[in-house]
């Protein structure tokens, strides 16, 4: 390799870590607002809040995205709660899952496993039956991801 | 085509208005629609489980909207009182038009 050629490389190399940045920061955007949108057409846009009513169980570090075990519980009486719908802020689609119980449940407790694509939070969002949302989260650090 | 399912209830002895947790498991892939095949890179096209729902008796007790977020064979568990003798039917449905029940009887 001569002088010129490796100058060649290494500048395009240079340009690219650059430009590499920007593109990351833009894709982590698009994300944000796919989490925001697929949140208001759950709640119709109204800010879930953050109460220590909702519990959400998930593992700190989680090895393979592929199967990630959640346990989503609402503290209060099943007949106030009217759905938990769960969210990975990070994933190619956000919504996961609603769960609607009734009160032959006897408690608003749903546990399952899913997927998720890199560490990302997990959003446990509970919608009462007066119209308020309650919410938990929790992060997750994923070592596979498992969305494909 | 009816897929195979998997109903327990615990714990195994219980008594009349007892919350019991149901768990439950379903034998489905799950494909999001964004994973290609590695031999043919031709994307394989999503189909997962969109419904799930819970009948005890004639009273439709929970239902569930899942999307392709859920894992493989996706396993579920909830809680329910139960306070009646009756079938507890349980009903998955994917995005396929297929359709799979399995029905576990509580005895009380």
């Amino acid at each position: 390799m001569n002088r010129r050629s490796f100058l060649k490389t290494t500048a395009v190399a240079a340009s690219l870590a650059a430009v590499a940045p920007i593109v990351n920061v833009k894709s982590a955007k698009a994300d944000e607002n796919k989490f925001k949108e697929a949140l208001n057409k759950i709640t119709g846009g109204k800010t879930p809040k953050t109460s220590s009513d909702v519990k959400l169980v998930a593992p700190n570090i989680a090895e393979n995205g592929a199967v990630v075990p959640i346990k989503a519980s609402v503290n209060l009486p099943v007949e106030q709660v009217k759905a938990i719908h769960v969210f990975a802020k990070d994933n190619p689609n956000p919504y996961v899952f609603s769960f609607y119980p009734t009160t032959q449940n006897g408690e608003a407790f749903i546990s399952t496993r899913i997927k998720l694509a890199k560490t990302t939070e997990v959003y446990a969002v509970a919608e009462l039956n007066d119209g308020t949302f309650l919410q938990a989260f929790k992060k997750v650090k994923v070592t596979i991801g498992g969305c494909g | 085509m009816p897929r195979r399912a998997m109903v327990k209830i615990k714990p195994r002895r219980y008594k009349k208005g007892d919350i019991v947790t149901v768990a439950t498991v379903i034998m489905h892939p799950m494909e999001t629609g964004m994973r290609k095949d590695k031999k043919t890179g031709k994307v394989i096209p999503a189909h997962y489980i969109t419904d799930v729902e819970v009948y005890y008796g004639d009273e439709r007790v929970t239902y569930m909207k899942t999307t392709s977020g859920l894992s493989a064979n996706p396993f579920i568990a909830f809680k329910l009182k139960v306070d009646k003798a009756a079938p507890l039917k349980i009903i998955w449905k994917d995005n396929k038009g297929d359709v799979t029940e399995k029905v576990v009887k509580i005895r009380v």
